[in-house]
């Protein structure tokens, strides 16, 4: 079970503030330094694994030979908890024989014996299920790129900057916390590089360097006569960058009731700010149940988008190939093919794409060796495509994959992941404030919280981590206990307005879980401030 | 090197790293382990595989100062590296002021989760297995999707002060999910065995598929508070988010569902309905689990609920040393004992209910009276004068397991359940609660 994995490597309980998978093992941080197998050596290991499986009857191979490095840092108040360094390296070999998929790894393998016997191995899982198949496998033709490569453009790689560094960042956040009324708080920085090659009988020999970063932290604030607590977790976005997101810039900066961050975060202004508002929260009024018209910051939005619109239009899951653990999904072919399917309001345009520099699904090709791009799955409020990969695109008519295929370690088995999916800005200039100013009888929400959304993507309910009750065009004051629910289809038609481009901001998730055996992917989801009128808010206070 | 040692090939691995260490303290801990499954939807297999997988973690202490580094390779020079570098990085890590040194040697208990049935499993078998499965779900307007996965493996450990600790262990577990062709059906099951010899897809996949048909025409019910029959699948992922939150630092930190005003904990309270027995048991037979943590304390027989009053929480060496008490090591297993009665007779029981046979998406609202919210699914039935009158059509709750459990109408007989959350296992009984809050409908399926 991964979240215990990953408690029992960090010795921290977190206490329910996310979910969170480790993949690899614990390393020393020195040993990330070196720039691991070399490409000749990495194309030798896949082209044996290629002529293996060919000699065994796979009629196509793919290689990926992965290493993996992560490195934790995990502190609270005045303590460092744990410095995690893991480092995972082996190899995964998928084919298709006799019509049907097969797929084998093995930890370690350098030699050209190991990554022969992986695809040996993975040619008699698919002649074994074989028997099991009604219709061969229908692979999208791709062309071999020869030998290429990409690199994630970022500034400073950070496993490059020292741990002093990140541990002296960490504990000043705490202190900064605890010095404006946090009676606890935990802070994490999660870093990540994936160094993968992948190789194909196609003719793809492609070499790519990713890197992805997380600054977290959760701050809790006690009444101690009512026993009652309060948190707020941080503002930040999980990002396809290095260190460079923790460079402070003004320009990155969105002030408002508080200052959010575009791509640049400043920690310790976002935890001096947290600690004041876990104890406003304290105090603040419980809100009343009813409709609202809700102004959702782009830093709550993002997984509104990534639960009702990312998930329902993954192709595998339309089709029923994850009906037996995520679901299935409302969008259905028919109402693709209707052409008129009313997704949302025209002001809704929602995009898929796998190449916005500073993003989570940002790579030169994906981990099938389709070079990436950007499309269109809601345009002007009707759906018009979904998210498909090699082995989908013939059911939709298309000739090409969309190139957003992922696996999360050497050791799994690539299939169709989301790749980043935005919201477009509105064309027309609005601000935040102006937004607000004609909103009667609303909700602000800042930052995401709680979730949950059914198996088709019908239903769903959100919370936050920051509430402002708007009357009249102005915030009036901080609201607790807030949830609101909708059905997707009802939600994004009552979507009356989106901010312009100036706006704009990512936010993601570090760890979207999906498949069987579970994977994990990064994924980001961009936004301006959007408004949706006349949502059902509950109130979520009980007494135990 | 064999990815499986055996108990001798283990100590004597351990025991080569341990000799090399210079620190103060040296802790190792060794896992093998080879992964097979297979994977299937729209009644065809779609994907499948192995995985094999080893590795070392050394942990090496100079006075608090820890550093911990690991490696995949086993020959002696990596040994010596692995070990090396373990010690560079403790050198340079800051104090460590929870750091409680190694354990001396322990005492285990003995408890058998490995099976040579599942050890010796090959694709052929898991396709097999799941041909069965398809011979019944795949027919007749209706559409599967299942997953069979294998593990077999050890994990051992060892310590510079000679405590040596070993367990090797088997799984496998399968669900299945069946729908009807027209999408107005859905039926799920889920099995979990250390023993393969006990996996019987036929009869497991049976179940799914009477659930799929007898769901389809499901009607909606208006939400509000309802008395259910919980199924064990439905209420192990209720129980499964009070048992992570059964730790004794949280609750004294006051940041916890355990936590009460001023800084005191329920520890002793009764907070649940006196029927409830909550324990975990390493040698328990139909659900068997490491009798030794992570850090190498002994797992025992501990109550955790006793007649609806919180015997124990869980405490770490560090937390149990600032608070003066005996360490409690977080359990691998957890049991809820049950009562008598069948399901059978606890719908016969009941006049106006809902059956709810398995719950989805489940996440924290409020970790104070931790509320949490899921929606039902794959079959949901309306429960009158005794009978089944229905399907209805799922429904999206808020509701604390805390709640749930003062609420507690009927148990019955426990058995062994997978969460569909986390895939953990636990012994669960059937349970019908009154009162359980369902706050909107969902359209799915």
């Amino acid at each position: 079970m991964k979240r215990r994995d990953f408690i029992q490597l960090s010795g921290l309980g977190i206490g329910g503030m996310m979910m969170i998978p480790v993949l690899g093992h614990a390393t020393t941080p020195e040993s990330f330094l070196d720039s691991g197998m070399d490409v000749a050596v990495k194309k030798r290991l896949a082209d044996a694994a290629l002529n293996a499986a060919k000699s065994k009857g796979a009629t196509y191979t793919d290689v990926r030979i992965g290493r993996y490095l992560n490195q934790y840092v995990i502190t609270r108040e005045n303590k460092v908890q744990n410095i995690v360094n893991t480092e995972s390296y082996g190899v995964g070999v998928r084919v298709i024989a006799d019509g049907c998929w097969g797929f084998a790894a093995i930890v370690d393998a350098k030699t050209e014996r190991d990554t022969a016997k992986a695809a040996e191995e993975a040619v008699a899982i698919a002649k074994a299920n074989a028997r099991l198949m009604k219709s061969p496998v229908i692979l999208a033709p791709q062309n071999g790129y020869g030998e290429v490569s990409w690199k994630a453009p970022i500034k400073r790689n950070a496993f490059e900057v020292p741990i002093q560094e990140k541990v002296d960042l960490l504990l000043g956040v705490n202190d900064a916390a605890m010095k404006n009324g946090a009676n606890y708080v935990n802070s994490i920085l999660f870093m990540v590089n994936e160094q993968k090659y992948f190789a194909s009988s196609d003719g793809s020999y492609i070499d790519q360097d990713i890197h992805r970063m997380w600054p977290i932290f959760a701050v809790t604030c006690i009444d101690p006569k009512t026993g009652k607590f309060e948190t707020r977790q941080s503002l930040s976005a999980p990002m396809g960058m290095g260190y460079d997101y923790l460079q402070v810039n003004p320009a990155d900066k969105v002030t408002g009731i508080t200052t959010r961050y575009n791509m640049g975060y400043d920690m310790l202004e976002d935890v001096t700010a947290a600690a004041q508002q876990a104890k406003e929260k304290l105090t603040a009024k419980s809100v009343e149940a009813g409709k609202y018209d809700l102004v959702l910051d782009p830093s709550h939005l993002w997984l509104t988008i990534h639960e009702s619109v990312g998930h329902p239009l993954e192709l595998d899951r339309v089709l029923g190939y994850e009906a037996n653990f995520a679901g299935t999904s409302f969008a259905t072919l028919d109402k693709l093919k209707s052409g008129n399917f009313n997704y949302g309001s025209p002001q809704v345009t929602l995009f898929a794409d796998k190449t916005r520099e500073g993003s989570l699904g940002a790579v030169g090709w994906d981990d099938e060796g389709v070079k990436t791009k950007r499309w269109d799955l809601v345009k002007d409020g009707t759906l018009v495509n979904y998210q498909a990969i090699r082995d989908q695109v013939h059911i939709l008519g298309e000739k090409e994959s969309h190139g957003c295929c992922y696996a999360d370690s050497w050791s799994s088995v690539q299939f169709q992941r989301m790749p980043n999916v935005s919201l477009a800005p509105g064309k027309a200039p609005l601000s935040v404030k102006e937004m607000i100013k004609d909103v009667k009888k609303g909700i602000y929400i800042i930052g995401d919280g709680s979730f949950s959304i059914d198996q088709q993507r019908y239903n769903f309910q959100f919370g936050g981590q920051l509430f402002y009750e708007i009357k009249d065009g102005e915030i009036t004051g901080m609201l607790k206990d807030v949830a609101y629910q909708s059905n997707t289809q009802e939600f994004w038609n009552s979507c009356v307005q989106v901010c312009d481009e100036k706006d704009f901001r990512l936010g993601g998730s570090f760890f979207d879980g999906k498949g069987q055996p579970s994977q994990s992917s990064a994924v980001s989801h961009g936004s301006s401030t959007a408004r949706f009128n006349g949502v059902n808010v509950i109130n979520t206070a009980r007494k135990i | 090197m064999s990815v499986i040692l055996s108990e001798a090939e283990a100590k004597a691995l351990l025991q080569k790293v341990i000799k090399l260490s210079k620190a103060d303290e040296c802790e190792a801990n060794l896992l093998g382990e080879i992964r097979g499954n297979i994977r299937y939807a729209r009644n065809e297999v779609s994907t499948s595989g192995s995985l094999i997988n080893k590795n070392l973690v050394v942990q090496s202490a100079f006075g608090k100062k820890v550093g911990v580094a690991t490696i995949d390779e086993f020959d002696d020079a990596s040994l010596e590296k692995v070990v090396r570098r373990a010690e560079e990085l403790a050198r340079l890590a800051p104090e460590n002021p929870e750091y409680m040194g190694v354990l001396e040697p322990q005492q285990y208990g003995k408890s058998n989760g490995f099976f040579e049935s599942t050890a010796k499993i090959t694709p052929e078998v898991r396709a097999e297995a799941v041909a069965k499965s398809l011979a019944l779900s795949g027919q007749n307007q209706l559409t599967s999707a299942g997953f069979l996965e294998n593990r077999a493996g050890f994990s051992a450990m060892m310590n510079s002060k000679g405590l040596f600790a070993y367990y090797p262990s088997t799984g496998v577990n399968f669900s299945l999910t069946v729908r009807t062709d027209d999408g107005k059906g859905s039926g799920y099951v889920i099995r979990g065995y250390n023993d393969f010899s006990r996996l019987d897809t036929e009869a497991a996949s049976r179940i799914a598929v009477q659930k799929a048909r007898g769901s389809v025409g499901a009607k909606a019910l208006e939400p509000g508070k309802y008395t259910v029959i919980l199924e064990p699948t439905a209420a192990a992922v209720l129980l499964e988010s009070l048992y992570y939150d059964m730790d004794a630092r949280g609750a004294d930190e006051g940041r916890s569902s355990f936590s009460k005003p001023g800084g005191k904990t329920r520890l002793g309270e009764k907070i649940v309905d006196e029927r409830v027995n909550i324990y975990s048991d390493p040698a328990h037979p139909e659900l068997p689990a490491a009798p030794w943590a992570g850090d190498g304390q002994p797992q025992k027989r501990v109550s955790w609920i006793e007649k609806g009053v919180v015997k124990n929480l869980a405490y770490s060496r560090y937390w149990a040393q600032q608070k003066g008490v005996k360490p409690l090591p977080y359990p691998g297993n957890m049991i809820m004992e049950g009562g008598t009665a069948s399901l059978e007779e606890m719908i016969k029981n009941t006049k106006k209910g809902i059956l709810v046979t398995k719950l989805w998406y489940i996440r924290p609202v409020d970790p104070q009276t931790l509320l949490m919210t899921g929606l039902t699914r794959d079959g949901t039935f309306y429960i009158e004068d005794g009978k089944i009158k229905h399907p209805i059509k799922n429904f999206r709750f808020n509701e604390s397991p805390i709640i749930m459990l003062n609420n507690l109408e009927t148990l019955g007989k426990s058995e062994r359940v997978v969460s569909t959350e986390s895939d953990q296992s636990y012994m669960v009984p059937p349970m019908k609660i009154r009162e359980f809050t369902f706050s909107s409908l969902s359209d799915a399926v």
